[in-house]
């Protein structure tokens, strides 16, 4: 490793989405020197530029009028926030010791020293997309089941293919994939949707897109693609078998916060709890932002926001311990 | 850092069976965002492993007829052939350390 275990920085941000790099960008623009581990790639959505990497349009981000493209939008937050100085490391932390000061930061396979030492240390690994647990789903990943629309809709032109949830996730990827697929079966357990109105509405009226009701998933069928999806009926409990050749699945979020078990107050839900109107955790001197603290609007521009707040929550802290 | 020879449905067969070394086809399309953070990966992972590796890529809009042949269903996919042969799948992306480990087989 060439990192210099010796030298203790500042601030060290783990987590590359909205929040991470706004706090980045703070911190940065304070001379604090960041240091900001953004995660490994991966095809989930807990990988470096977070959540957004996955995403087309997006619309509702202030300041672009005409939309932009999510992993546009995430490539412009980390060029401002390398441009103030922030040192980025495509790592991905495997442990951290909180206990006692300064903190500890562990990443990738390393044992014995730790990779990173610091002083404060804001924590916005945010959320990742939750999976049915399945065994045919992880068998069938990449071969017709996706947990990425937006990279493999393309592959599913004239098929009839489903998508599994009723959230603002599971609308947007039924309309997305509309635009490549014969027909989309958003297959809800509930009989109605828990999507905005704005996003219900666009995929009611679309009529490439059919609602199976009250269904949950049992089974993904087929030995090496997609084949078929069994049903089952939660209200009359009968089981049927649907042709779908692709399956999405976009049935809500966890935090990523297994790392902090054992370190930071977490709520019973495993988001990280923070104090009041503050991105301050249960560990003085680490701050949280983002979704992995946040259940509720969960949103890029919230998410931005509190970057910001735990940038300067750590910056007027440092202050106060005299740095 | 090296750039990624582009590949065709032109130039794919005889790029896979001709290569003296282990060729990777990097399955990519421009609307894909992972696609973008696995690309200066492989091209530091070229760059390292020169004469063992050939890395190449394909984009599957312009050439979906490749895609097809190989039943790549998500990007990216990263597919090793040796002698014309598919040696190793990686579907997904990932970070180095990690491919590494995957492309061990032809390195």
């Amino acid at each position: 490793m060439e990192n210099q275990v010796s030298e203790v920085h500042d601030v060290v941000i783990i987590g590359s989405g909205p929040a991470g790099l706004t706090a980045a960008i703070y911190t940065a623009r304070a001379n604090l020197s960041p240091v900001l581990i953004e995660g490994e790639p991966s095809s989930t959505s807990d990988q470096p530029g977070g959540q957004l990497m996955l995403t087309t349009e997006v619309e509702n981000f202030p300041g672009f009028p005409e939309g932009i493209q999510g992993p546009d939008l995430m490539t412009a937050f980390r060029e401002q926030a390398e441009r103030f100085g922030t040192t980025i490391r495509t790592e991905k932390v495997s442990r951290v010791d909180f206990s006692e000061r300064p903190f500890r930061i562990w990443v990738g396979g390393s044992s014995g020293e730790p990779d990173y030492v610091a002083r404060a240390v804001i924590v916005a690994t945010g959320a990742r997309a939750l999976m049915l647990g399945l065994e045919a789903e992880q068998r069938l990943l990449g071969h017709g089941v996706s947990t990425c629309a937006t990279c493999d809709g393309f592959f599913f032109r004239d098929q009839h293919i489903c998508v599994v949830g009723g959230g603002d996730s599971a609308m947007e990827e039924a309309n997305f994939l509309s635009r490549f697929a014969s027909k989309v079966t958003v297959i809800h357990r509930r009989d109605e949707l828990r999507a905005s109105k704005i996003m219900a509405d666009r995929a009611m009226a679309n009529p490439k897109i059919e609602f199976l009701w009250n269904s949950t998933v049992l089974d993904v069928l087929g030995e090496s693609k997609v084949e078929g999806v069994r049903v089952r009926d939660t209200v009359t409990g009968e089981e049927s078998t649907h042709p779908f050749t692709g399956l999405f699945v976009a049935i809500g979020h966890q935090p990523n916060t297994d790392l902090f078990k054992g370190q930071l107050e977490l709520h019973d839900n495993g988001y990280l709890v923070t104090t009041g109107n503050r991105s301050t955790t249960s560990v003085e001197g680490v701050f949280a932002c983002g979704d992995v603290q946040d259940d509720w609007y969960r949103q890029a521009i919230t998410a931005a926001g509190s970057g910001c707040m735990a940038a300067i929550d750590a910056e007027r802290w440092l202050e106060t311990q005299g740095h | 850092m090296a750039q990624l020879t582009e590949l065709t449905a032109d130039t794919f067969s005889e790029t896979v069976n001709g290569a003296q070394e282990a060729v990777v086809v990097d399955f990519w399309a421009e609307w894909c965002g992972p696609c973008k953070k696995i690309a200066p990966i492989l091209e530091e992972i070229a760059d390292e492993h020169q004469g063992k590796l050939r890395v190449t890529k394909l984009d599957v809009e312009a050439h979906p007829s490749v895609a097809q042949q190989y039943g790549v269903m998500a990007i990216p996919t990263l597919i090793v052939f040796k002698d014309g042969q598919e040696v190793v799948r990686v579907t997904g992306s990932k970070g180095k350390a990690q491919l590494l480990d995957d492309f061990a087989p032809v390195l």
